[in-house]
């Protein structure tokens, strides 16, 4: 194991660890429901990013996998009384399975055509969500959670935990191909993919590689999110806002490193949060638009691209 | 449940539909169509369009096409703007444009809508005229006035827009900038300069798409997202850029969302137009008519 990778695993148990006692210390229940939310994001951005960061393919329907997510959770929970891990494994594997489709379905597209794309199989797919009774419908499903597991006192604590497991998951996984073989496949069709192509780079496997791996962690991130809000509805399951965020959270961390959509995600996240409680969830909306067509147009690498930036200029300037 | 009658009836009011559908996708088939600019704002600067219709008719009492037809000039000015920013930002910049001209155009969609709820509220609005709330009978046949106006309007301006990429030495060069602009700058025109007209021309034929689109139905700021799926669906179906081809995409959606909405119920129409468009990306990319 490389000095660099240890690192990594010391930070990921140490945050964990951290996760873990902020639970048993803090008894209010508000900094998880906050913080909770922020991580889902962290993980949203992540999984977003290995597909349209690495890959250069811009994915609009996080909100379908998200959604598919709540509802797997809603459907197994309300069918079987299945405990929260299964919820979590089985809607990643059906995400995997969603993702593997999504990418058969649209390898012949590219840019835009699979942007929109992934814009109708969300619509798609919330259609039928609400015309399907046995998971409430249009109106929605009150869930009621069950008892809490030790060592946690309370549910939303033990949510806030699982998110932040998921949390070094994704991170793990994305730092992994960024290294790996498939990361720099992945970079090479990004740049031009008839290239890649011909000099033997099995584009499409990647591709759907890419859609499997990306569309599987954010199905298993949005499976708790049944559970925290003791509710879904296909209209704010599916809400477009989800696509959106994830989309400008990596942005404009800057998707050329894993560590882009963890920073955007955090920032965007606390700032979203701070915005929620102070003013009105409309104007964080607002600021998230802003921000993300202000990157776009200023810093295309992102936050990433500005510190390594600052950081070269003073390299130079020493020399 | 089933009858004859009924599904006439779809029929009919589904091609009324489909030429009022063509009217707020004319101008999509020119700037994502001709132009390749991934416009996915399009239908976010058509709601915009008829806010601004409604504060007209609502304040100041003006009629809702009348409205429509005088917010044209400033959308066009809006049109050339925003071209000019996209052009200078991505398109001369060259590289990755794809991904973050998408991300751009889903940027200024999202916060048109949050301004439109800032502004207005997240309640439908609507517009008072006389022919709104009136209808024609025709034997058992009941078709809104409404309806009607909006297929004339919508005609009128689909053959304008025809004719004027067709005869017009400006609408020839549109489309000459679609086919080959190297060819186009080597004889000495500037295809930049060709491309921003044409994309002032794609946002100022939303001032009167815009006021159909509020006299066909209340509108509300997130209307758009449903649009995204019906202007695509028929720019691509019909084959980037094809103007007769729109009209036909348009009329095919029109009466194939009528007619499922007849047999199965409201709660499918707005999978209809979404699961079309991946149909056709899927069979046919290159759509009906394509160039």
């Amino acid at each position: 194991m490389s000095r660099n990778s240890l690192t990594f695993w010391i930070g990921a148990t140490l945050f964990l660890v951290a996760a873990l006692a902020m639970t048993q210390v803090i008894g209010n229940e508000y900094p998880f429901f906050a913080c909770y939310v922020i991580l889902q994001f962290i993980v949203l951005a992540v999984a977003w990013s290995i597909l349209g960061g690495y890959a250069g393919y811009v994915n609009f329907g996080t909100s379908a996998f998200f959604g598919v997510g709540v509802y797997t959770a809603v459907f197994l929970f309300k069918a079987f009384g299945a405990p929260l891990a299964v919820q979590i494994a089985i809607a990643a594997a059906f995400g995997a399975f969603l993702g593997f489709a999504l990418g058969l379905l649209t390898l012949r597209m590219q840019g835009i055509f699979f942007s929109i794309a992934t814009i109708a199989l969300t619509i798609i797919i919330e259609t039928s969500v609400t015309n399907w009774r046995f998971v409430g419908g249009a109106a929605g499903i009150q869930l009621q959670r069950p008892s809490v597991m030790a060592p946690f006192n309370s549910y939303v604590q033990m949510l806030f935990f699982v998110q932040a497991l998921l949390v070094v998951l994704a991170v793990a996984i994305a730092r992994y191909i960024q290294g790996s073989w498939i990361g720099r496949g992945l970079q090479a069709l990004k740049d031009d993919e008839l290239a890649a192509e011909c000099t033997g780079v099995p584009t499409l496997r990647l591709k759907v590689m890419a859609c499997v791996i990306s569309g599987a962690l954010m199905c298993a991130t949005g499976a708790p999110a049944a559970m925290y809000l003791q509710y879904a509805d296909p209209s704010s399951a599916f809400n477009l806002n989800y696509s959106v965020s994830a989309l400008a959270m990596s942005l404009i961390g800057g998707t050329a490193h894993w560590a882009g959509p963890v920073v955007g995600a955090i920032l965007l996240g606390v700032t979203q949060q701070l915005l929620t409680v102070t003013i009105s969830s409309e104007v964080n909306v607002l600021v998230l638009g802003v921000m993300l067509v202000l990157f776009v147009v200023v810093a295309p690498e992102g936050i990433i691209g500005l510190i390594r930036r600052a950081f070269r200029d003073r390299a130079g300037g020493d020399a | 449940m089933f009858s004859f009658d009924l599904l006439l009836d779809a029929v009919v009011i589904g091609v009324l539909l489909g030429c009022f559908y063509a009217a707020v996708s004319l101008g999509l088939s020119v700037s994502f169509g001709l132009l390749d600019v991934p416009h996915i704002a399009h239908p976010a600067f058509l709601v915009m369009a008829s806010y601004a219709v409604y504060f007209l008719n609502d304040r100041l009492g003006i009629d809702p096409l009348l409205a429509g037809l005088l917010i044209t000039p400033l959308l066009f000015l809006f049109g050339l703007v925003a071209y000019r920013l996209y052009y200078e930002t991505f398109e001369r910049r060259g590289s990755d444009a794809g991904v973050r001209g998408i991300a751009f155009f889903f940027g200024i969609a999202f916060i048109i809508e949050v301004l439109l709820i800032l502004q207005f509220g997240v309640d439908q609005r609507s517009v008072t005229a006389s022919y709104i709330g009136k209808a024609w009978r025709i034997g058992e046949m009941r078709i809104p006035f409404r309806l009607v106006v909006a297929f004339v309007v919508a005609a009128a301006l689909t053959i304008l827009l025809t004719l004027y990429l067709s005869r017009t030495f400006m609408g020839r060069a549109i489309r000459a900038v679609a086919q080959d602009q190297e060819a186009l700058r080597l004889m000495g025109a500037n295809p930049v300069r060709i491309k921003q007209w044409a994309f002032g021309i794609a946002t100022a034929v939303l001032g009167i798409a815009g006021a159909l689109l509020i006299i066909v139905a209340p509108v509300d700021p997130i209307l758009d997202r449903t649009y995204i799926g019906r202007t695509f669906c028929i720019v691509v179906m019909a084959g980037l850029g094809s103007m007769t081809g729109t009209l036909i995409a348009a009329i095919i959606l029109g009466v194939a969302e009528t007619v499922v909405l007849t047999l199965f119920g409201a709660s499918w129409a707005p999978a209809i137009s979404f699961a079309m468009l991946l149909g056709v990306l899927a069979v046919r990319p290159q759509g009906l008519f394509g160039r």
